[in-house]
């Protein structure tokens, strides 16, 4: 087999290539973090800062499990540079509950069965926040376009789209 | 999925921009809202030793109505054209492009400039510029200059801007009354390019007589195409459905598509006509027409 | 009024998995990271059949990070090159000099990060000579055929026969049929797309004992597999299936990566990640589907259906890579006759290698029931239509009759329970079949375009029998361990393993109406080889007939024991006690009782005489016979001619899965079956040039469906328990997606058979209905 001896490895940033010190905050937390240029946002938010819960999917912009909130609208983290993000912030899932309260999202979505595998959901509600603070009620005409760039492989939507609307009603319609 | 190593540059200006171009020639790529170039790069299909971010400019993005113009600045988010209440009142073709450029995610990291001047025929914003007469202004090393939205697509992925320019504004023509357009595109599903797309701009004078006429195709040629024939065809008519079925014909016949994984030629062409006579009921209605 | 408990069953209780996965808290493959961890990446075929004449690592290895390399010659040395299929036929781990299909994992690199990883992988340069490839299994057949698999005796791309039923006795059928209908049909070959990939983190231990983490709907059935294969003594081995990101049958089988993740970690000494990026994944996981079929069915000309003919030709890539029950090379494809009694039907199959991934897995369906069900549904169609009987109509007038269950098929099933009529006549009633009936003819009249379509299909799930069930010889039996703390809190485990079913939930409703404890005070654990008991897994929609049977006959040897404890404690004979309203009473005196809790404590406190402390029970089911869920659905689509698009107005399904035990989850999953029902229909599929290039490797062309183009589905029940399973349930997952197809085509089909059409290909796009009404004249 060939292969190089191998070396004392150092944790952190992925090694290889130009680096930069960027500025973003993530769920209102500062952080200062030297990154290879080419890091992708959703690796910085898992690999580099352990946040797990925004996902991958697909790598080609197309299934939206990678979700955030940059500066407030839902963007697909896979297709977005940590660079692109330095001075921004950054809202991932782990960001929703505040207070040891749930999201009216998050509740949304447990209350109506809006979630199976649970793969696709936090991108999911990533995407419902927004909308929802766009549009305090939304029709499912509204909801099915708002969430149409992200795929979700096991409710069919059905109960998604309810959750939303549960959000919805449980925030009063404002916010 | 990962992009290959590459240098970064968040340039303050255009000219600090247009600088780094010119510096590293053949090696830089401007990046915008980067929802075209990452995923190429990240399939290892571009591979730029540097990026220059131009989203960090200031003053690159807003949508300004003066008395000539509608100004739009390259950084534009698409988002921020669907949202706006000027695109949406007085620019409806433009609100419904918009609405179909890839999904809404990507919406809010695309931008105008990007749409405009990536030059994938499969774009959606180009075929508006050119039915409404749109002019490009670019500004290069020896400053600015302006193209014509139908002078700029020289083939796929080959444009008027030359390397070391960067694209600053879209200018409209401002929208008078008796003006109105619309963009219909089929696509297989949300988030794909189309399969075939129109953008018709009609200018209707107050007998409801077209005055003048702008179509083109999105996606059914190397380039986004001119249907000019089609559009003629309508000038100095007061149009019935039978005009806009003919112009429909027309349109297929500009069209120049190729069979793939989207449909057989002839289907696109199809789609052309369809599309083409939908659009212009729906630009005729929004221009005032009554039939 | 009678008695309930917390979460027990027929209740929509909310998910307790939930709890973790709206945080971002759910513990995916992916998301593991140890100290120390490599990735590993590969770099794949671009040719779909080609010698590899060199590999050139060199560039790979300079790279800063890259550690190192591993071929097909690095595992041949170790004899791991090659691995066995769950068909028992045997596929590459790595190429030691040809290729197979484009994509195959050629080499694999070893680095430090993901990022390395990947720079290697392109680094990596290797020289191929092209061979020829055959990509349509019809051609490979053909003597001159190149050859997929020379490494076999048999010099030929035919893999199996298979056939089962009367063939004299349906050809005679059929040939005094009034009316026989031939329909070729083909159900294109999909990928599952589940939201995760497929990947693993393999470790080896100081100790040498290996734990990988891994997305396995299997994780029991892997570990056997990997001692069978590797040598590794079985106690060694340790597999964790951690939260996985939807399976739908793409996660049961063996694939490269996982064993060179494996020998990359021993090599290594440390912890070694693999995780697909998508684009690997649709170029080289598990396909499903790819079937070619050809059938006639007879009638007479009153409308009794007489006879049904089929034969197969099954691709399989290079490789028979399927996950079928292994006496059955084309799954339970012999459902085929499906809600009707035929007195005659014979099928056959026959298996091919092509220059494709290997696979022929069973994509949310129980081996080969989608093809199935969707061959019957259109062929029942199909002669109703020449009948000139309405395709309700016909279906009510053939139907197998509720009063003839157990009901033995012409190829040899024996159904559990059923009553279609009561399904169809349900789904008609939500939807006012007449009503559209109605509509379709003052539209077509119009020269609008709208069809109806039905679909009434029959399920077999719950694999299964230990006399005719096991893969590579494990029975398909499913284990459920229960042990109840002194506090009365329940600790039970499983050798399943939930993608997105809800299996924490619905066990625990199982077991708190069995144990009468409430659903909150069970904790259920599955996927940890080390803690679960053995079972097959989950797949084939066959976790509640198997494992959630095993968990009521668990329970109940608990409550045997239970009883005598209960006695003890009220100072009655065992005999005295009866369980009701969930605790053990002394019959005629309700007031003296005692609850499984206090029984619990007393298990461990003051145990009755004669009686092992503790309160525990492990009870490992098999089934008796197979459940047969069954449902109809009809679906109202409108067709525009201007563009070949068509559009679902309606989709009314009503599903009967027997005794229900969660409501909200039984419905969710309906809902996302249909849209993997509506997906082959009319949007995904995957297809190959002559060349074997892949057309179109990315979400890009896989067309999964959104919520824009998924239809508002609408849902009805009816309940026909199982008689033989213990609380009368079926098994759900997997029916809407077996169903849903034939509802769509059907509807497609009879909105253009004024003008002629009898078939359309799937999936219908847009083009295909364009040119058949340009052909028509029709825009």
């Amino acid at each position: 087999m060939a292969s190089t001896a191998i070396p004392r490895l150092t944790a952190g940033a992925p090694m290889g290539g130009p680096t930069r010190m960027v500025h973003i905050t993530v769920n209102d937390v500062p952080f200062a973090i030297e990154v290879q240029d080419r890091t992708l946002l959703v690796h910085f938010l898992r690999d580099t800062l352990g946040m797990t819960g925004t996902h991958i999917g697909c790598d080609t912009t197309h299934c939206g499990a990678c979700t955030v909130l940059l500066d407030d609208r839902p963007v697909k983290s896979c297709t977005v540079l940590a660079v692109q993000a330095d001075g921004r912030k950054v809202r991932t899932v782990e960001g929703l509950e505040s207070g040891g309260k749930l999201h009216p999202v998050q509740e949304g979505f447990t209350a109506e069965h809006g979630l199976q595998c649970g793969f696709c959901t936090p991108g999911m509600m990533m995407t419902s926040v927004a909308l929802l603070a766009k549009n305090p009620n939304p029709t499912e005409d509204e909801i099915r376009h708002a969430i149409s760039g992200n795929l979700c492989r096991c409710t069919g939507y059905m109960n998604i789209v309810k959750a939303i609307q549960h959000a919805a009603k449980a925030s009063g319609g404002a916010k | 999925m990962i992009p290959p190593k590459f240098d970064y540059h968040a340039p303050g200006t255009v000219d600090e921009a247009i600088g780094l171009l010119q510096k590293n020639a053949g090696d830089a790529k401007v990046l915008a809202g980067g929802q075209s170039l990452l995923p190429l790069m990240k399939l290892r299909l571009a591979e730029p030793k540097m990026l220059i971010d131009i989203s960090r400019i200031a003053k690159l993005s807003y949508i300004q109505e003066d008395p000539e113009l509608l100004r739009v600045g390259a950084a534009t988010k698409i988002n921020d054209l669907n949202d706006s209440q000027v695109i949406r009142s007085r620019y409806p073709m433009l609100a419904d492009a918009g609405a179909h450029i890839a999904d809404p995610l990507v919406r809010n990291m695309g931008t105008v400039g990007g749409n405009v001047c990536h030059g994938d025929p499969g774009n959606d914003l180009p075929a508006c510029m050119l039915a409404i007469g749109a002019r490009y202004v670019v500004r290069g090393p020896k400053g600015d200059r302006t193209i014509a939205a139908k002078e700029f697509y020289r083939d796929t992925f080959v444009t008027a801007l030359d390397p070391a320019e960067i694209l600053t504004e879209v200018q409209i023509p401002k929208a008078q009354n008796g003006d109105g357009g619309a963009y219909m595109k089929m696509e297989r599903k949300v988030g794909d390019f189309a399969i075939a797309a129109v953008a018709v701009h009609l200018r209707l004078d107050s007998k409801g007589t077209v005055t003048s006429a702008g179509i083109a195709l999105t996606n059914v040629g190397p380039t986004v195409l001119m249907a000019g024939k089609a559009a003629s065809s309508l000038v100095g008519h007061k149009p019935t459905d039978a005009d806009f079925l003919a112009a429909g014909k027309l349109a297929a016949e500009a069209a120049q598509p190729a069979s793939d994984m989207r449909g057989p030629a002839e289907f696109k062409k199809g789609i052309v006509q369809t599309l083409t006579r939908r659009a212009l009921h729906l630009a005729w209605g929004r221009a005032g027409g009554k039939s | 009024m009678t008695t309930t408990i917390h979460g027990g069953i027929g209740q929509s209780l909310a998910r307790k998995e939930d709890a973790r996965f709206i945080r971002g808290k759910g513990n995916y493959v992916d998301d593991i990271q140890l100290p120390g961890m490599l990735f590993l990446d590969f770099t794949r075929s671009p040719y779909a059949h080609a010698k590899i004449t060199a590999i050139h690592p060199e560039k790979a290895l300079k790279i800063p990070g890259v550690l190192a390399v591993i071929t097909g010659k690095d595992l041949d040395a170790a004899k791991l090159a090659w691995m066995p299929t769950l068909m028992s036929d045997t596929q590459m781990v790595l190429p030691i000099d040809t290729v197979k299909f484009q994509g195959q994992e050629v080499v694999g690199i070893v680095a430090d990060s993901r990022y390395s990883a990947a720079d290697g992988a392109a680094a990596v340069e290797i020289d191929y000579e092209p061979l020829p490839v055959v990509t349509d299994p019809v051609k490979a057949l053909l003597p001159d055929a190149p050859l997929v698999r020379p490494d076999k005796t048999k010099k030929s791309n035919h893999i199996w026969h298979w056939e089962t039923g009367d063939k004299a006795g349906t050809d005679a059928a059929l040939a005094k049929s009034d009316v026989v209908v031939h329909q070729d049909l083909y159900l294109p070959r999909l990928n599952v797309s589940s939201m995760e990939t497929c990947g693993c983190v393999a470790q080896f231990d100081t100790m040498g004992r290996l734990t990988v983490w891994m997305t396995t709907q299997a994780p029991h059935a892997i570990r056997t597999v990997f001692a069978l294969v590797a040598g590794l003594p079985e106690q060694n081995i340790r597999i964790i299936s951690p939260d996985l990101g939807g399976g739908f049958g793409g996660k049961v089988p063996v694939y490269p990566g996982y064993v060179v993740a494996v020998v990359a970690a021993l090599k290594t000494g440390h912890a070694v990640k693999w995780v697909e990026d998508r684009m690997d994944n649709l170029m080289s996981s598990s396909f499903a589907r790819d079937y070619h079929i050809s059938a006639d069915i007879g009638a007479t000309k009153d409308g009794k259906l007489t006879g049904l003919r089929v034969k197969t030709v099954a691709d399989h890539g290079y490789a028979d890579a399927a996950a079928n029950p292994s006496k059955f090379p084309a799954g339970l494809f012999h459902i085929i006759t499906g809600s009707y009694p035929f007195d005659k039907a014979f099928v056959e199959v026959d298996g091919v290698y092509t220059n494709k991934p290997p696979g022929g897995i069973a994509y949310r369906c129980s081996f080969r029931v989608t093809e199935a069900a969707f061959t019957i549904e259109r062929l029942v169609d199909g002669i109703a239509h020449k009948l000139g009987m309405d395709p309700a109509e016909f279906r009510l007038k053939n139907f197998i009759p509720p009063e003839s269950f157990p009901y033995k098929s012409a190829l040899g099933w024996t159904y559990d329970s059923g009553n279609y009529a009561g399904a169809l006549n349900l789904a008609m009633k939500m939807i006012d079949y007449p009503a559209l009936r109605k509509e379709q003819v003052e539209k077509r009249k119009r020269g609008e375009l709208m069809g109806i379509g039905i679909s009434s299909f029959t399920e077999i799930v719950g694999a299964g029998p230990s006399a005719q069930f096991d893969i590579l010889g494990i029975k398909m039996f499913e284990g459920c361990e229960i042990r109840i703390h002194p506090t009365g809190k329940v600790m039970a485990r499983f050798g399943t393993k939930s993608q997105g079913q809800g299996h924490e939930t619905t066990y625990s409703q199982i077991l708190a109406e069995e144990l009468g404890i409430p659903a909150e005070n069970i904790a259920i654990e599955e996927g940890d080889t080390d803690t679960a008991p053995y079972g097959l897994g989950t797949y084939a929609s066959r976790s509640t007939p198997t494992a959630g049977a095993a968990a009521v006959i668990a329970a109940r040897k608990i409550r045997e024991k239970a009883q005598k404890i209960a006695a003890h404690l009220l100072e009655v004979s065992p005999d005295d006690l009866e369980w009701k309203d969930y605790k053990f009473q002394v019959k005629g005196v309700p007031e003296k009782s005692k609850t499984m809790a206090d029984v619990a404590f007393a298990a461990y406190t003051n145990p009755a005489p004669g009686t092992e402390a503790g309160l525990e029970a492990v009870d490992y089911y098999d089934p008796p016979n197979m459940t047969y869920p069954f449902g109809s659905y009809v679906c109202v689509v409108d067709i525009d001619k201007g563009t070949g698009q068509v559009n679902i107005r309606r989709f009314v399904a009503v599903d009967d899965c027997g005794t229900i035990i969660n409501p909200m989850i039984v419905e969710g999953q309906i809902h996302g079956g249909l849209n993997m029902g509506l997906a082959p229909a009319l949007y995904e599929q995957i297809t190959y040039d002559e060349n074997g290039n892949m057309r179109g490797n990315s979400f890009l062309d896989y067309l999964v469906p959104t919520a824009v183009e998924s239809p508002h589905w609408e849902t009805g029940k009816t309940t026909t328990p199982s008689p033989h399973h213990p609380i009368g349930a079926k098994g759900v997952g997997e029916s809407p997606t077996v169903g849903a197809p034939a509802a769509i085509v059907n509807a497609v089909v009879d909105a253009l058979s004024p003008l002629g059409v009898t078939n359309i290909d799937i999936p219908i796009y847009p083009w295909k209905v364009w040119q058949i009404l340009h052909d028509k004249g029709q825009n």
